[in-house]
């Protein structure tokens, strides 16, 4: 069985984001970019498959400009065994994202497709189930466990009730938590090995991937502030403060 | 004009309280009809509370023992169709774990995209939305030709109430191929008295400072005192101090309470961005330079095991 991992990259989560004056975006220059860690994620759970020996090859994809090889490079290190980059210039919609991502599924027929459960930029949490409408095929979000078998996944997601337990059949769509694993840590000479492994390119509009229903950015702006507030020197001061508030 | 067809999301013959916030979402849009659909083995009882919430024009029911568990594989076809048929201008559903499921299958099968996390609405095709931990606020722009799917940011809509209304509940059939690729095998529920962290109006909140599963009786013991939720960052949550369904924040609840208490947390950015909306937030940390305190009304330093139990024995 072949595995896909969408592969993401991102504005690294400890950057600090600032909103463009004139409200065209939010700055990019010179700030750090690294996987999403959703997708990190996703692609150490591929690997231990591979490693249980459920799926013999690992491959991760990226919708990104031309200058994310070194994105893939990380991810080849981190072991998959190659690389597909389609290029676009432009950052494309979760619904575009996952019309491309058919693309290679149809391709690579892959057992299992598994994504993060968001990208932490534009926090969509969209791509994985549109995939799996637009395949016909199961999905299974949010995932914090994961057990293959005898053509089946066992998932348990993390939903607000709790952890729903279900079953799908392969092939299947899986997005990840963040309890699902611990992305492992790349080694020098896992970097070294990963400069021999295979990234094909192809562009995003060679896909013929269809159009329709995009939405567009209109404006950024800066989250309401909330100011600092006072600070009380002990807990009496915080109960007559509170029951001020009428909130004790 | 304008017509809404909102998902109610429901467990064990209970409306959540995330589908009355999308009925307020719903009215800003000033359609001509807000429908409620209920996707049920045995609708009646959900369907009933829904029906008495203020702006609802009518309640769907689609009655079908493949809708006895939420499973997004299975709603999906059964909710396209519904919106296909009624000629509905808006899909709606909670950004929930539920919504959050369902509602980008739905989009895929209908064609177009969704707005994930709705903070506003400035028109029937024009919203806001956050991105990047709620770091910046996205005005976004549907086409004005196409439905508009869309997930609703909880905590930026009140619920509605339960006025006098009594929509009429009517029985969908809906004509769709239902999938058996996908089975729910069970659903462990965190069994708690306390309040639904999503709807309390007030939540004690521990994190990593409290330190084990045991310590975290205090915070527990603050929240019964107070009748508030108990909640939890990420960290809490990985060491395994406390359930997942308690963690606030990015990736876990997103929540407005009217006071929340935030306990051993130093408040970076994936957690400030669960508790933006809330009305007062209390910070209590031994760190007077944790970044919780560039947001908490009310600070104050010191060790939580002291604090804390001298707190919930002054209340
Ligand atoms: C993609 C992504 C998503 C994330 N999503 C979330 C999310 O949804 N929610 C979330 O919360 N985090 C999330 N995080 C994690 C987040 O970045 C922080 O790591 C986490 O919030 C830290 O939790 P904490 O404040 O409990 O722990 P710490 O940052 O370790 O803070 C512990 C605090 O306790 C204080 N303390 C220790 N002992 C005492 C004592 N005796 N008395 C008083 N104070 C004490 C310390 O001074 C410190 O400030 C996410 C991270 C990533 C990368």
């Amino acid at each position: 069985m072949k595995i896909l991992v969408a592969y993401k990259r991102v504005v690294d989560f400890n950057v600090r984001i600032q909103v463009k004056p004139d409200g065209s975006g939010v700055a990019s220059e010179g700030v750090k970019l690294s996987p999403n860690p959703f997708d990190d994620i996703a692609l150490e759970a591929a690997l231990r498959l591979r490693e249980q020996g459920i799926a013999e090859e690992v491959i991760i994809a990226t919708i990104a400009p031309a200058d994310a090889q070194p994105h893939l490079r990380n991810g080849l290190a981190m072991g998959a065994n190659r690389a597909i980059h389609v290029v676009s210039a432009e950052p494309v919609q979760p619904l575009a994202a996952a019309r491309a991502l058919l693309k290679l599924v149809e391709k690579e027929q892959p057992g299992l497709v598994i994504l993060g459960k968001q990208a932490i930029d534009d926090d969509c949490s969209q791509t994985g189930q549109m995939l799996a409408a637009l395949w016909d095929r199961p999905q299974a979000t949010f995932a914090s466990k994961l057990e293959v078998a005898d053509g089946k996944a066992t998932v348990t997601r993390e939903v607000d009730a709790g952890l729903e337990t279900i079953e799908v059949d392969l092939p299947a769509v899986i997005t990840t938590d963040l309890r699902l694993n611990e992305p492992r840590f790349i080694k020098l000479p896992d970097i070294m090995k990963a400069k021999a492994k295979p990234i094909e390119t192809v562009e995003l509009a060679s896909l013929g991937v269809a159009h329709g229903g995009e939405i567009s950015n209109t404006n950024y702006a800066p989250p309401a502030k909330r100011s600092r507030g006072v600070m009380v020197k002990d807990v009496a001061e915080l109960v007559a403060l509170l029951q001020q508030k009428g909130l004790a | 004009m304008s017509k809404v067809l909102i998902i109610a999301e429901h467990l064990n013959g209970q409306l959540n309280t995330a589908t009355a916030r999308c009925v307020t979402c719903a009215r800003a849009l000033q359609p001509e009809a807000i429908d409620v659909l209920v996707l049920s083995d045995a609708p009646a009882a959900v369907a009933a509370q829904a029906a008495k919430l203020d702006g609802v024009s009518k309640v769907l029911n689609v009655a079908r023992a493949e809708n006895a568990h939420p499973l997004a594989a299975v709603l999906a076809p059964q909710i396209a169709a519904a919106a296909r048929s009624g000629a509905y201008t808006h899909l709606l559903l909670p950004s929930t774990t539920f919504g959050k499921d369902v509602a980008p299958r739905a989009a895929a099968l209908l064609g177009v995209g969704q707005v994930s996390d709705i903070m506003s609405v400035t028109g029937p095709h024009t919203f806001t939305r956050p991105i990047y931990a709620g770091n910046a606020i996205v005005t976004v722009e549907t086409p004005s030709d196409a439905l508009v799917v869309g997930t609703v940011r909880t905590a930026s809509w009140p619920a509605m109430g339960e006025g006098a209304n009594t929509a009429p509940v009517e029985a969908l059939p809906v004509d769709a191929v239902l999938p058996t690729h996908t089975r729910f095998v069970g659903l462990q529920q965190a069994s708690s008295e306390r309040p639904d962290l999503q709807s309390a109006a007030k939540v004690v909140s521990g994190g990593r400072g409290v330190g084990s599963k045991e310590n975290f009786e205090i915070i527990y013991k603050l929240a019964d005192k107070l009748h508030a939720a108990a909640g939890a960052s990420r960290a809490a949550v990985d060491a395994g101090y406390c359930p997942n369904d308690m963690q606030v924040g990015q990736t876990g609840k997103i929540i407005a309470p009217e006071l929340y208490i935030a306990i051993g947390i130093s408040g970076a950015i994936q957690h400030l961005t669960g508790i933006k909306d809330a009305g007062t937030i209390v910070a209590i940390n031994k760190d007077g330079d944790a970044p919780i305190y560039e947001v908490a009304d009310i600070g104050l330093v010191g060790d939580l095991f002291k604090l804390v139990p001298e707190l919930e024995a002054a209340l």
